[in-house]
C-alpha cells in the first residue's frame, strides 16, 4: 500500500541518503520524493511516497525520527492532508488535433508553457489520479513525453513541533563519568 | 585539535591501526598523554573499544585510516550497533580535493557506514572539527548508546587551529526521552501488583542505562521470577533468588515456560529478539506486556505492547518502584495467594529440568570447563565471549553477579569478537581477572591480537574451548542437515605451546578431565597472559534447544532427536 510521508529534515549532505537508507535497507520501493528548502534555509521538506505494508507504517515512521538529521516525520497517508503533483507534457501535435487538445488541456486547467510546429508543452497541476486520467487523454493524440514531480503533501493539522534543546556541555557526567571520577 | 578535542571528552586509550592520511594524527599522538593501543587489524580496533566500552559503560575509541582501514570497522561497527554500545570511531579520509577521484585508498567511508552507525559525519573543515567531535561522543553514549564514526581528511587533519570550547551541542533533531509518562507508570504499577503470574524479561538495556539497582528493587518488590537475557547477564545478579536463567533458544526450561505461561511479561530493555522470543506468535501467548524501552521504535517492533513506556528504563524504573511501593499495602494481599502458585509453578519447572553441567571420566566435557572457569570467578571475573557454542554453554553455566562482567557479541553474532574484546576490557579494568573464552574457529579469527595481547602483557586467560569443529554449525548439519558435516572441521590448530611461545609466554593443552582444574589454576596464577587449549568432545550439542520458527515451550532436551525443521 502507497505511504505518504512527510519530513522535516536538517539540510545536511547525507540527510538524504539516511533516509532513504531507511526504507531501501528494508526493501521497499520508493515511488516518488520531492525535497525542497522550507522557510527556514536550515531545513528542508521532503515528502516520500512508498509502497509499504499497512502494519509497518507505524514502524517506518518510527524509524525515520529516530535519524539525527530529521526533525519531524508524519504519515499523512489517512490524515487529513492535501496532495499535489505537477506534470510537464510535451506533445507532437499535428495541426487538425490543436485545438482539440487545447479545450482538454483547459478542462484539466492545465496551461500552455511552450508552442512550436511540433506541439505543445503542457504543464498541469492536480493530484496524482486526476494527472494520471489528464496523461491518458493527452497520449490519445499522439507521441507524448512526460516529466512528473512527484507528490508534494502538506498536512491539514496543527501539529507541535518538538525540537531538542541546545544541550550545555559540561552540566553533568559526561562519557560516564561522574564528577567525582573526574576529581580523582 | 582532534586530540584536543578528544582531551575534553576525557579519552584516556584509543585502540586503532595508522596509515597514510592518519599520519598528522598518529604525530601528534607521539607525545601525547592519550594513550594508544596499536591492535593487528583495525576489526580487533573496534572490537578492543567494544570491549573497552562493555567493561565500562564510557565511550570506547577507535581509529582507522581511509580506504582498507576504514572498511575493516565495518563489522565492529555493526556489532556495536546492533548490541548498542557507546563507540566512537575516527577514520582518515583522503585530502577533501581529492575525495571523489579514486585517491589511493580512497573509500566512501560515508557512504559505507551510515547504515552501520547510529550517526556519521564527514567533517569537511577544521573549523568544524570541534563540533562534529562532541556530538559524536554526544549521540554514542546518550539515548540508545551506539556507534559514531567521524570521517576526518587528511588536510583537516594537518590544518592549523587553536581549539575553542564547544560550549553546547545543538541537535535539534535529536529527541531522548528519559523520564516515561507519568499516568503510564502508574497504570504499570498498578498492573504489575493486579497480575497473578508475573514475569520479569530484562536485557541489555539494564546494563546500558546502570539500571542493576533498580532492577533487583523492582524483582524483590513484586517477588517476581526474572530472566536475563544473553545481552543482559549480570543486570540482577546470577544468585539472587528470583534469577531464573537465560531464556531463548538455548535458554533453561524453566525460563522459556515461564515466558510462555505467565500473565503479565514486564519486558525492560529488551528488543524481542527472535533468539529469545522464537515462533513470535507463540510467545507469551496468554500476557500482557509492559514493554520499557528507550528507543520508541522498539515498542511495537515485534510484539505489540499493552502498555509502552517510553524513556531511560534506570529513571522509569526508579519511578515505578515509588508507585509500587505506594500501592504496596493496598494492593499485595490480593493476588498474593496466587503468586504463591505461580512461584510453586516456576520452581518445578526449575527442579523438573535445571541446567547440569554434565561431566565424564574420558573427556573433557564442554560443560565441565564451564563449571571449573564459574567455580575459578565466582560470579566476579570479566568473561568475554566468542560466538558459538561454548558462548552459550558459558551464557549457562556462568554466575555473573554484577553487570558488565559478561561481554560478549549478542545480536550481530560476529566469530572473532572474544580475544580483541578482551584487550579493550583489561585495559579499561586492569584490576580484573579476565578469561576470555573462544571457541577453536573464532580463535583463530583473532591470532594476530596475541601479538597486542604480548607486548603489553596483559594477563589475560585465553581458554579457547577446542572441539575441532565449528561446533555451533556442526550441531545445525547434524540436526537439520542430516548429519552432512560441511566444512566444518577445523584440522590443523597449531600447538599452543608452541603459538604462545612464539609470543613469548605460555600456552599448554589441557585433555584430561582430571587435569583441567589444575590447569585452569595454573593459568590464573600466572602473572602474564595465558593460552589454555581444553580438547573438548567433540559431538557435544547444546541444550536446551529451540528449533529455528519453534515456540519457545516446544524444547528439545537433548539426542535422540526427533526433529524436523
Amino acid at each position: 500500500m502507497l505511504q505518504i510521508i512527510s519530513l522535516l529534515v536538517e539540510n545536511k549532505p547525507g540527510a538524504l541518503m539516511r533516509i532513504t537508507g531507511v526504507l531501501s535497507a528494508r526493501g521497499y520501493n520508493i515511488e516518488s520524493l520531492t525535497v525542497a528548502r522550507t522557510l527556514d534555509p536550515m531545513l528542508s521538506r521532503m515528502s516520500i511516497v512508498v509502497d509499504v505494508d499497512h502494519t509497518l507504517r507505524a514502524q517506518v515512521i518510527k524509524q525515520m525520527n529516530k535519524l539525527i538529521n530529521v526533525l519531524q516525520a508524519t504519515d499523512l497517508t489517512d490524515g487529513p492532508a492535501v496532495t499535489r503533483e505537477m506534470a510537464l507534457v510535451r506533445i507532437r501535435a499535428a495541426l487538425n488535433n490543436r485545438t482539440a487538445i487545447l479545450k482538454e488541456a483547459e478542462i484539466f486547467g492545465a496551461r500552455v508553457v511552450d508552442q512550436s510546429p511540433e506541439g505543445f508543452a503542457l504543464e498541469a497541476t492536480g493530484d496524482p489520479e486526476k494527472l494520471d486520467e489528464f496523461i491518458a487523454v493527452m497520449q490519445s493524440y499522439g507521441d507524448i513525453d512526460v516529466t512528473r514531480s512527484g507528490t508534494v503533501s502538506v498536512s491539514l493539522e496543527k501539529k507541535k513541533l518538538r525540537l531538542a534543546p541546545p544541550i550545555p556541555r559540561g552540566a553533568g557526567a559526561e562519557n560516564g563519568r561522574t564528577k567525582e571520577e573526574e576529581a580523582v | 585539535m582532534l586530540l584536543e578535542c578528544l582531551v575534553h571528552e576525557n579519552v584516556e586509550c584509543i585502540f586503532g591501526y595508522p596509515g597514510g592520511v592518519t599520519l598528522p594524527l598518529y604525530d601528534a599522538m607521539y607525545d601525547h598523554q592519550i594513550r594508544h593501543v596499536l591492535v593487528r587489524h583495525e576489526q580487533n580496533a573496534v572490537f578492543a573499544a567494544e570491549g573497552y566500552a562493555r567493561a565500562t559503560g564510557r565511550v570506547g575509541v577507535c581509529c582507522a585510516t581511509s580506504g582498507p582501514g576504514a572498511t575493516n570497522l565495518v563489522t565492529g561497527l555493526v556489532n556495536a550497533l546492533m548490541d548498542s554500545i557507546p563507540v566512537v570511531a575516527l577514520t582518515g579520509q583522503v585530502t577533501s580535493k581529492l575525495i571523489g577521484s579514486d585517491a589511493f585508498q580512497e573509500a566512501d567511508t560515508f557512504g559505507i557506514t551510515r547504515s552501520c552507525t547510529k550517526h556519521n559525519f564527514l567533517v569537511k573543515t577544521v573549523a568544524d572539527l570541534p563540533a562534529a567531535i562532541h556530538e559524536a561522543f554526544y549521540i554514542a553514549a546518550s539515548g540508545r548508546p551506539g556507534p559514531v564514526l567521524v570521517d576526518i581528511p587528511k588536510d583537516v587533519f594537518q590544518a592549523q587551529a587553536h581549539y575553542t570550547p564547544v560550549d553546547s551541542i545543538h541537535l535539534p533533531g535529536y529527541k531522548v526521552f528519559t523520564e516515561g509518562h507519568t499516568g503510564q507508570i502508574r497504570r504499570a504499577a498498578q498492573m504489575m501488583w493486579e497480575a497473578e503470574r508475573p514475569f520479569v524479561y530484562a536485557g541489555g538495556g539494564i546494563i546500558a542505562a546502570g539500571a542493576s539497582a533498580e532492577l533487583r528493587d523492582l524483582v524483590e518488590t513484586l517477588d517476581a521470577p526474572a530472566v536475563n537475557t544473553l545481552m543482559g547477564l549480570g543486570a540482577l545478579p546470577s544468585e539472587h533468588p528470583n534469577f531464573i536463567s537465560m531464556p531463548g533458544m538455548h535458554g533453561s526450561y524453566a525460563a522459556n515456560m515461564g515466558l510462555t505461561e505467565c500473565d503479565l511479561l514486564i519486558a525492560l530493555g529488551v528488543r524481542f529478539d527472535d533468539r529469545v522470543t522464537g515462533r513470535l506468535v507463540a510467545f507469551a501467548p496468554n500476557a500482557r506486556v509492559i514493554h520499557v524501552d528507550i528507543d520508541p521504535a522498539e515498542i511495537g517492533k515485534n510484539r505489540t505492547a499493552d502498555l509502552p513506556i517510553v524513556g531511560d528504563v534506570k529513571r522509569v524504573l526508579e519511578r515505578i518502584n515509588k508507585v509500587l511501593k505506594e500501592l504496596e499495602p493496598a494492593e499485595k494481599e490480593k493476588s498474593s495467594a496466587a503468586r504463591r502458585d505461580w512461584w510453586k509453578q516456576v520452581r518445578e519447572w526449575k527442579s523438573e529440568r535445571p541446567l547440569k553441567p554434565e561431566f565424564s571420566d574420558s573427556e573433557i566435557k564442554p560443560q565441565h570447563l564451564m563449571a571449573e572457569i564459574d567455580r575459578l570467578s565466582g560470579g566476579q571475573a570479566l568473561i568475554t565471549s566468542d560466538v558459538g557454542q561454548h558462548q552459550m554453554w558459558a551464557a549457562q553455566f556462568l554466575r555473573f553477579n554484577e553487570p558488565r562482567l559478561w561481554l560478549n557479541s549478542g545480536g550481530l553474532g560476529s566469530m572473532g569478537f572474544g580475544l580483541p574484546c578482551a584487550i579493550g576490557a583489561q585495559f579499561a579494568r586492569p584490576d580484573k581477572l579476565v578469561f576470555s573464552i573462544v571457541g577453536d574457529g573464532g580463535f583463530q579469527m583473532s591470532i594476530p591480537e596475541l601479538a597486542t595481547i604480548a607486548n603489553h602483557a596483559l594477563p589475560i586467560k585465553i581458554i579457547v574451548m577446542n572441539n575441532g569443529y565449528l561446533g555451533m554449525v556442526r550441531q545445525w548439519q547434524e540436526l537439520f542437515y542430516n548429519n552432512r558435516l560441511s566444512s566444518v572441521e577445523l584440522v590443523g590448530f597449531p600447538d599452543p605451546e608452541k603459538l604462545a611461545g612464539a609470543y613469548g609466554f605460555t600456552g599448554r593443552t589441557v585433555e584430561k578431565p582430571s587435569e583441567l582444574r589444575s590447569a585452569l589454576e595454573a593459568a590464573v596464577k600466572e602473572p602474564g597472559p595465558y593460552l589454555l587449549n581444553v580438547r573438548v568432545s567433540s559431538y557435544e550439542n547444546v541444550y536446551p534447544m529451540v528449533p529455528a520458527g519453534g515456540a519457545i515451550n516446544e524444547m528439545v532436551f537433548g539426542p535422540p532427536q526427533p526433529v524436523t525443521a
